[in-house]
């Protein structure tokens, strides 16, 4: 074959290559694609509306019996009083809408924690070692992967989000459509730190068992301990402890003041930023490194 | 500059501290040369190959690539091969001709070359008309095609061969051969190979290292090995009860001469030379060679020679093992 190939090379020379790999395996696949929109649909219909707090605190959860005596200008009080319960607890009177952005946190924690697992399945097919022996910069590996995960989480996050508003989800007050750019940028953030973590666990393993394992004992106290379904401040002080210790605490809280909350606590949201960003940057780094030192062995 | 593509000086691969995978070899490999590595697996073939792919650092010693240094220059030698690799790294959910591309951005080649070098090649491993189904639909044979089209994405002057035909059928083992002495022959291609079929090296290469437990026993060529075992074995009987022994080995290029169950064994040297010679001179004597048999030795006695044990037994049981866990991860994978 002819003569040497003259092609100059930018370091990050085949990113947008392996990280449309990843993607292409799920947009390209109707089934997979379509499964991935019909879950938050599923999960959203069905635990929305199973969880129906706004239902059970309201008047018609009174007895019968109960009821009776009161006059209609005392239920319509009674109601008024419930419903100040809920915004009280929960930032808003509606609680889809709070558990609606507490799940695309959970979808960038699962998204990012499975595609974490395909650096396993790179490895054992193969495809690790053949990419490790092109001029692809060892760094760039690891970023299409992270980078792969963040898009699919964001996209399926904004796809609850849409799926929310006709099952009732409720903007606060304080949302303009400005404030979607700050929930992605939070979205962001938290799902490359969330993959870089996982791709830094998964990049040693030969086994699917022991990634899945730990992600397994991983993902239970990062979705409850944090304010996805139930607010914090009535949680045990020992739960609350871990809850403010978890990332995802920050990245829904944060998310809730842009979209659903009807005042913006800017110092709170400051907070949020500030803490998922300092998450992201030290995952990120870590994984990198760790990947880094892996690959180069 | 030197001949030598490959030069390899004290190359060792120590895991975990303990588990000596390679241990000091040296060899090197010649330009336009088919160079294969003859061992089970496990013997540290596929360690070589990773060390010399730039996949592996080497714990000891060093090697170069076109005078690349493997371990200071790893993005000049990871610019210089091309690699097919033992598994099919191909993706799956995409096709044939998405993968090739695929190769061609990770070494940054731009769209607009990888796009006519793919059809090349596409052509030249005769999967055009494949170019547009997904990888999952393919056989065997043309996943191995496929991976050697990614192989050459790049241009490579070396190309590295991991099990090429590792559990492919006869016929598409054939034509991977074939595809291969292509290369070499067409291009002037430099080839490094691993293989544990005694038939694939004794066929393709043209110079062969022995590898065991980590360590090079002999290199030469297919020949040149099997000479060394001392030659052909020239078995005969004649009619007369009367000892020959000291006749036979007046011969030229007779070795050794055993007398068992009224037949001879003879060793020797270029056996077809020799055979005639020996009827010749036993005739010219007045005994008359009843029956002549000609063997010749074949790369299972070299192998069974320097390592002591039969190659095909340990090759079979690794590979067994090998497969059972390839389904397994296929299945899972789905």
């Amino acid at each position: 074959m002819s003569e040497t190939n003259n092609i100059s090379k930018s370091k990050t020379h085949g990113l947008w290559a392996l990280t449309n790999r990843e993607l292409k395996k799920w947009y390209k696949a109707p089934v997979v694609f379509i499964l991935t929109l019909i879950q938050p649909v599923l999960w959203l219909g069905l635990l929305g509306n199973a969880l129906n707090i706004g239902g059970v605190l309201s008047v018609n959860s009174l007895p019968q019996d109960l009821m009776s005596q009161f006059t209609p200008t005392q239920l319509a009080a009674l109601g008024t009083f419930f419903k100040e319960m809920m915004s009280n607890i929960f930032g808003t009177p509606s609680y889809i809408s709070f558990m609606a952005v507490g799940m695309m946190a959970f979808t960038a924690l699962f998204t990012t924690m499975f595609s974490g697992m395909s650096v396993v399945w790179d490895r054992r097919l193969g495809f690790l070692n053949k990419v490790l022996s092109t001029p692809v910069s060892r760094a760039v590996i690891i970023l299409s992967k992270v980078l792969s995960a963040t898009l699919r989480s964001m996209f399926q996050a904004a796809v609850i989000l849409l799926i929310a508003i006709p099952l009732g989800f409720v903007f606060g007050a304080a949302f303009t459509p400005l404030n979607i750019l700050g929930v992605f940028a939070m979205l962001f953030l938290v799902c490359v730190g969330l993959s870089s973590l996982f791709i830094a666990i998964n990049i040693r393993s030969t086994r699917i068992e022991t990634p899945m394992a730990v992600m397994n004992l991983l993902n239970l106290p990062l979705t409850f301990a944090s304010s996805a379904f139930f607010p914090i401040d009535k949680m045990p002080t020992w739960l609350q402890a871990v809850a403010n210790a978890n990332p995802i605490s920050y990245t829904i809280d944060g998310m809730r003041q842009l979209l659903i909350f009807n005042s913006i606590d800017y110092t709170k949201l400051a907070v949020d930023f500030a803490f998922v960003g300092i998450f992201a940057l030290i995952l990120t780094t870590i994984g990198i490194v760790l990947s880094w030192r892996f690959l180069n062995k | 500059m030197s001949e030598d593509v490959i030069k390899a000086e004290g190359l060792t691969k120590v895991f975990n501290h303990n588990l000596v995978a390679v241990d000091h070899i040296n060899f090197s490999v010649k330009r336009g040369e088919i160079f294969g590595f003859l061992g089970p697996n496990g013997a540290g073939k596929t360690t070589t190959i990773n060390m010399l792919i730039t996949v592996l650092k080497p714990t000891e010693g060093k090697a170069s690539i076109l005078g690349y240094d493997i371990a200071q220059q790893n993005n000049d030698v990871r610019n210089t091969i091309g690699v097919v690799p033992q598994e099919y790294t191909a993706d799956e959910d995409l096709t044939g001709y998405e993968n090739i591309l695929l190769c061609a951005d990770l070494y940054g080649i731009s769209r607009e070359i990888s796009k006519k070098r793919a059809s090349d090649l596409l052509t030249l491993v005769e999967l055009t008309a494949f170019k547009d189904k997904k990888v999952q639909t393919y056989s065997g044979g043309m996943r191995r095609r496929l991976e050697l089209a990614c192989g050459l994405i790049n241009r490579p002057k070396v190309l590295f061969l991991d099990e090429p035909t590792l559990g492919l059928d006869v016929q598409t083992r054939a034509a991977t051969w074939n595809y291969v002495r292509m290369l070499k022959k067409e291009f002037g291609m430099t080839l490094f190979m691993t293989t544990h079929y005694l038939e694939e090296a004794d066929a393709l290469c043209d110079r062969i290292a022995i590898i065991d437990h980590g360590k090079i026993v002999v290199v030469g060529t297919p020949e040149e090995l099997k000479e060394s075992l001392g030659g052909d074995i020239i078995t005969l009987s004649i009619k007369q009860d009367v000892d020959i022994t000291h006749l036979v080995k007046k011969i030229e290029r007779v070795k050794e001469v055993k007398k068992e169950n009224g037949m001879y064994l003879i060793k020797s040297e270029s056996g077809e030379v020799t055979a005639p010679l020996i009827i010749e001179a036993l005739r010219k004597e007045g005994h008359v060679v009843t029956k002549l048999s000609l063997t010749k030795p074949t790369l299972n006695e070299v192998y069974l020679q320097y390592t002591g044990k039969s190659m095909r037994d340990a090759a079979d049981e690794s590979r067994e093992s090998t497969f059972a866990q390839r389904s397994m991860m296929r299945r899972s994978h789905m």
